[in-house]
């Protein structure tokens, strides 16, 4: 009887006492997850701040309508070399990575098709830079092409295509398969099928994809430091032998520089292509996520 | 033709065969643009930290059958450190944080907000790697001279890698976050993705035994995790390996020093291939070039490899 009522009120507080360390690591527990993001959100929202504040005093009209000159002026030759690279890339990588994820997602039994979707994904990890390098020793050296807008585009399309490849060959996995049962019932053929009732019914799918290599390629900066280099004039449409003005060159090359101009059109890059490529991936994602919930329903 | 399944078939494989024939083209052009450099340095390109373009005004010798500059050599071992070490700091940082934000947007954020909330990390995949570099430059850097460093180096300066003088901010810790930060969204995303699916039930059964949610999350649902979670850090570490123009920004590019302290100038095998493109251009002997192609080459069969690896370990875990 003694042993009892000193033992049970002692057991009781040193439960109480565990109980209320259980409950304060619970709320230490989720508040460092808590904090963790929070240091990550802080961390977009720095970058992108950073961005705006310091490139907005440095936009201009002069900008969009003059040249780099040495390192000053504006960035028209830099803003018209992004915009080729990155419509040429495209215009390069679209038809190979649709194509190409067409046939892994329509033989995807088929061993082929497993190993290209593994070497695709490994391609996709494959560092920007020996991309560039490639390019270097075969179209700028070997080919004798130079520094150009071709290798330029040729080594950003192989990036890219990939990427293309592997969301199309999800957007069409996604495809109900009543919707080639009933195509096929009609009496039309495979490639019919797949190229007019499968690729429509899922095509802003695949376009979404292609903006979003649309994004990679337009904030790469390494493969074209080795294939397109750098040029204080407005591309003049040569292919080849012509050296071109990217947006990204003048962030990295300008920021260096000793000079308040230079620091300007560096923010003023900086600014333009951080908005582009954000804008892009928001409102694909945004859209990405619509079909996905059209799809639920 | 439209009939038959085969034509179409033959005509996607043809594009689809360009992924295989890229990456045999990859291997094949710069193991046969590197091959001199490969035969001249040996293994001491990989054990010595000696770049050295030699005399560029000199008369070109033959040194083991090839014609370089004389004096010149090449060792990398301060880029392979200088990559390993970065990109060990980098995961080391990004994975507790990114698996930390990944249980709280799945369990703490409202279903409603955890969209737009997860976006806000997500984004950080997206934003160019030179904009990173840029950031790193006028805002990392000046903050971690002036304020992060010289309080760790008090905080943690008993441990050697800590201790002072914390130079300039630029250099292996600098990089180190800046790469974390290029790759805690694969961390997250995916992470994100793997506690949302966990079977409801079970945390079900962990709550009604007593234990607390927090609890419940560490003792039950991330242990069944531990394998996706390898499989994306393993992600993580082939994209951190060959980053390039954030590290270039803010490492410092030492040359031929191997890091002592976090706060030490560093660089990588992709960084350094392009500080070092101008002045290996200029090598009449092309021994540079050459060699700047074997950096190359190491890089792709390591990312080939680490990226490999992740792959089948993150099949093998949708496929379960």
């Amino acid at each position: 009887m003694s042993t009892l009522s000193s033992t049970v009120p002692q057991a009781r507080t040193t439960n109480l006492a565990l109980y209320r360390r259980r409950r304060i690591y619970n709320l230490l527990g989720w508040a460092l997850f808590g904090l963790f993001f929070a240091l990550l959100a802080f961390a977009l929202l720095d970058i992108v701040g950073t961005v705006l504040k310091r490139g907005w005093p440095a936009l201009s009209l002069e900008l969009f309508t003059s040249s780099t000159n040495g390192v000053s002026g504006g960035l028209l030759n830099a803003i018209v070399g992004t915009f080729a690279l990155t419509v040429g890339s495209l215009i390069l990588a679209t038809p190979v990575g649709v194509f190409g994820g067409i046939f892994v997602s329509e033989y995807q039994s088929s061993a082929l098709a497993r190993v290209i979707r593994y070497l695709s994904d490994v391609m996709v990890g494959v560092p920007s830079i020996v991309f560039g390098l490639f390019g270097y020793i075969t179209m700028v050296t070997w080919f004798g092409w130079q520094f150009s807008m071709l290798a330029g585009c040729i080594t950003l399309a192989l990036m890219i295509i990939p990427y293309i490849l592997r969301t199309t060959e999800l957007a069409l996995r996604g495809v109900a398969p009543e919707l080639r049962e009933a195509a096929y019932a009609l009496g039309a053929g495979h490639a019919t099928v797949v190229m007019r009732v499968i690729l429509r019914s899922c095509i802003s799918r695949v376009l979404t994809g292609i903006l979003l290599a649309m994004a990679i390629s337009m904030g790469e900066t390494a493969p074209l430091i080795y294939t397109v280099n750098w040029s204080n004039y407005v591309w003049d449409g040569h292919l080849t032998r012509e050296p071109v003005a990217y947006l990204t060159y003048v962030i990295w090359s300008f920021i260096n520089e000793p000079f308040d101009s230079a620091h300007a059109l560096a923010y003023a890059a900086a600014l333009l292509i951080t908005v582009f490529v954000l804008v892009i991936t928001i409102f694909a994602r945004l859209a990405l996520s619509k079909f996905s919930s059209n799809q639920a329903h | 033709m439209r009939h038959a399944g085969g034509s179409f078939r033959i005509f996607v494989a043809l594009f689809a065969a360009v992924i295989p024939l890229s990456i045999g083209a990859l291997i094949a052009f710069l193991f046969y643009d590197a091959w001199p450099a490969i035969h001249f340095n040996g293994l001491q390109f990989l054990t010595q930290s000696s770049w050295n373009l030699g005399n560029q005004y000199g008369d070109a010798v033959t040194v083991r059958g090839a014609e370089v500059m004389p004096g010149a050599s090449f060792g990398i071992l301060f880029l392979i450190v200088g990559t390993l070490a970065s990109s060990l700091i980098a995961l080391l940082l990004a994975i507790p944080i990114g698996l930390g934000a990944a249980v709280f947007l799945a369990e703490a954020v409202p279903a409603r907000l955890r969209q737009p909330a997860s976006l806000l990390v997500e984004l950080l995949a997206s934003v160019p790697s030179v904009v990173f570099g840029l950031w790193g430059y006028v805002v990392l850097i000046p903050f971690a001279s002036k304020h992060l460093y010289p309080f760790l180096s008090k905080v943690l300066g008993f441990i050697p890698f800590f201790a002072p003088p914390t130079r300039n901010g630029y250099g292996l810790l600098t990089s180190g976050i800046v790469l974390a930060l290029m790759v805690v969204p694969l961390i997250t995303a995916n992470m994100r993705e793997a506690v949302m699916t966990t079977p409801r039930a079970l945390r079900e059964a962990g709550l009604a035994t007593g234990a607390t949610r927090f609890e419940v999350m560490r003792h039950i649902v991330l242990p069944r995790l531990r394998l996706p979670l390898i499989g994306v850090s393993t992600l993580a570490l082939g994209r951190a390996l060959g980053e390039t123009m954030a590290v270039l920004m803010v490492s410092g590019n030492a040359i031929n020093i191997l890091p002592h302290r976090v706060y030490s100038s560093i660089s990588t095998m992709a960084a350094f291939m392009v500080s070092q493109l101008d002045s290996a251009l200029q090598d009449p002997s092309g021994m540079a070039v050459n060699s700047i192609t074997e950096i190359g080459l190491i890089l792709l069969l390591i990312s080939m490899l680490v990226n490999g690896i992740a792959r089948l370990l993150v099949s093998r875990i949708s496929t379960l």
